[in-house]
C-alpha cells in the first residue's frame, strides 16, 4: 500500500526510453561499522596514553674510602656477600670467605628453594636485625638489570642495610672459575 | 491458523547517536594523550617495585644504553648556560651557548662537542654518537668533569633529581664509571629510573605495605 516498491521485480517494467536502472536504492546507511571503527580508535588512544610513569629507585652510596676496613666493620656473623656474575649467575657466602672457599655457594634470580630471595629470607631469619648487612659486589660481566634486580630484592625483603662495593680480586677469580665449571 | 501475523517491526537500531558518543570519547582521548617525547636514545629500563614517580622537570639524567655508551640530559637552561660559559672559559671550546642551552642531551667527548652542537636536531641520534668517554682504565672518565660542572652550576642549591637511566643489557663497568663520577663529586644519593612492577604477593615488603607501612628512603 504505502510501501515503496524496491523489489528488482519491478525493474522489469520499462520506465522510459533507454533507462536501464529501474531499481531504487535505499539511502539509509548502516552506521554500525563506523561505531566499531570509533571504538577501535578509542581503545588505541586509551592504551597509548601513558598511564604508568617511570618510577625512580633510590640508591645511597657509601662514602668512598677505598680502604677495606670499611667493609670489615660489618659484623662477620651478620654479613652476607652477594657476587653478581655473568648470565644472571649469583654467588654468595656468609661472613668472611673461607680460605678453601668452602662457604662459597651459587644461586639464581628465581624464586625456587635456592633462589636468592629464599637465601635472603633465610639469612634474615637467622640474624639479628642490627647485624644484618648485605654486601653486593658486581663483577665486570654482570648487567645493569642484575644490579637493579638485586637492589629490588633488598626492597622486597625489607633489608635495611646494604652496600654496593667493589669486588676483590680473589672473589673475581673464584666467580670466573665457578662459571667455567658450571658451563 | 487463522490468526493474523503480528506486524513485523524493524529491529535495526539507529546507530547515529552511538557514533556521536564514540567520536566524542575519541576526541577526549586524543586531546588528553601525552605522547612520550621522541627519545633519541632507546633504553629499556629494568623493573622494580619502587613506587616513587620520576620527576618530569628539574632533573639531570645520565643515560646508559645497551652498548654501554653514556649520555647526559638536563632541562634547566640557566644551569646549562653556566656550564657552557665555564667550558668556554676553561677549555676554550668556543661553544655556541644558545645551541648548548637548547640541546636536550649530550653524548660526545668535549672535543667533539662543538661539531655536535652544529648538527640539526633530527641528526642527533644516540645510535650514531660515541657517547661521553668513561674509560677508567685509560683515565679518561669525562663524566667526572661533567658532574663537576653540574656541581658548580648547582652550587648552593640541592640537586634533588639526579637520575640514572640504564638499559637492561648494559654491562656493569659503564654503571661503575658513572657511580665513580658521582662519588668523586660528592653526589652520594641518586635514583635509578625503572618501570613499575607489582610487589610480589606474600613477600616481606608486601606484608609491610599491607600493614600500612612503607620503607621511607
Amino acid at each position: 500500500m504505502a510501501e515503496m516498491d524496491t523489489s528488482s521485480g519491478g525493474g522489469k517494467h520499462k520506465k522510459g526510453p533507454g533507462v536501464k536502472k529501474g531499481k531504487k536504492l535505499s539511502t539509509r546507511v548502516d552506521l554500525t561499522p563506523m561505531v566499531d571503527l570509533g571504538f577501535l580508535l578509542i581503545t588505541f588512544f586509551i592504551f597509548t596514553t601513558t598511564m604508568s610513569h617511570p618510577t625512580a629507585m633510590n640508591l645511597y652510596l657509601p662514602k668512598d674510602t677505598d680502604k677495606p676496613e670499611e667493609q670489615n666493620k660489618a659484623k662477620e656473623s651478620g654479613a652476607l656477600t652477594l657476587l653478581l656474575g655473568k648470565d644472571n649467575n649469583i654467588f654468595y657466602y656468609e661472613g668472611i670467605l673461607a680460605p678453601d672457599a668452602s662457604n662459597f655457594k651459587s644461586s639464581n634470580f628465581g624464586v625456587g628453594e635456592d633462589g636468592i630471595r629464599n637465601v635472603l629470607l633465610r639469612k634474615k631469619a637467622t640474624t639479628n636485625a642490627d647485624d644484618l648487612v648485605v654486601v653486593i659486589k658486581p663483577t665486570k660481566e654482570c648487567t645493569y638489570k642484575n644490579v637493579v634486580d638485586i637492589l629490588d630484592e633488598m626492597k622486597i625483603n625489607v633489608i635495611k642495610r646494604y652496600a654496593l662495593v667493589k669486588i676483590f680480586d680473589i672473589e673475581n677469580e673464584l666467580v670466573a672459575k665457578s662459571e667455567v665449571a658450571t658451563n | 491458523m487463522g490468526r493474523a501475523k503480528l506486524p513485523r517491526k524493524s529491529t535495526a537500531v539507529d546507530m547515529t547517536a552511538m557514533c556521536d558518543v564514540a567520536f566524542l570519547l575519541l576526541a577526549f582521548f586524543i586531546l588528553t594523550t601525552k605522547f612520550k617525547p621522541e627519545e633519541a636514545i632507546t633504553v629499556v629500563t629494568p623493573n622494580s617495585v619502587s613506587a616513587k614517580p620520576a620527576e618530569e622537570k628539574d632533573f639531570v639524567i645520565v643515560t646508559i644504553d645497551a652498548t654501554g655508551k653514556v649520555f647526559l640530559s638536563m632541562d634547566d637552561e640557566e644551569k646549562k648556560e653556566y656550564i657552557a660559559n665555564s667550558l668556554n672559559q676553561t677549555k676554550n671550546l668556543g661553544l655556541d651557548v644558545n645551541a648548548f642551552k637548547k640541546a636536550s642531551f649530550f653524548g660526545t667527548p668535549f672535543s667533539s662537542l662543538k661539531s655536535y652542537l652544529a648538527l640539526e636536531d633530527n641528526q642527533r641520534k644516540g645510535a650514531l654518537l660515541p657517547g661521553i668517554p668513561i674509560d677508567t682504565v685509560k683515565g679518561n672518565n669525562e663524566m667526572i668533569e661533567w658532574m663537576q660542572l653540574i656541581a658548580t652550576a648547582y652550587q648552593g642549591l640541592k640537586l634533588r633529581n639526579l637520575y640514572v637511566k640504564g638499559d637492561n643489557n648494559s654491562k656493569y663497568p659503564s654503571f661503575e664509571a658513572v657511580i665513580e663520577a658521582f662519588k668523586k663529586n660528592d653526589f652520594m644519593k641518586f635514583q635509578m629510573i625503572t618501570n613499575p612492577e607489582a610487589v610480589p604477593v606474600g613477600s616481606e615488603y608486601f606484608k609491610l605495605k599491607d600493614q600500612g607501612g612503607n620503607i621511607e628512603e
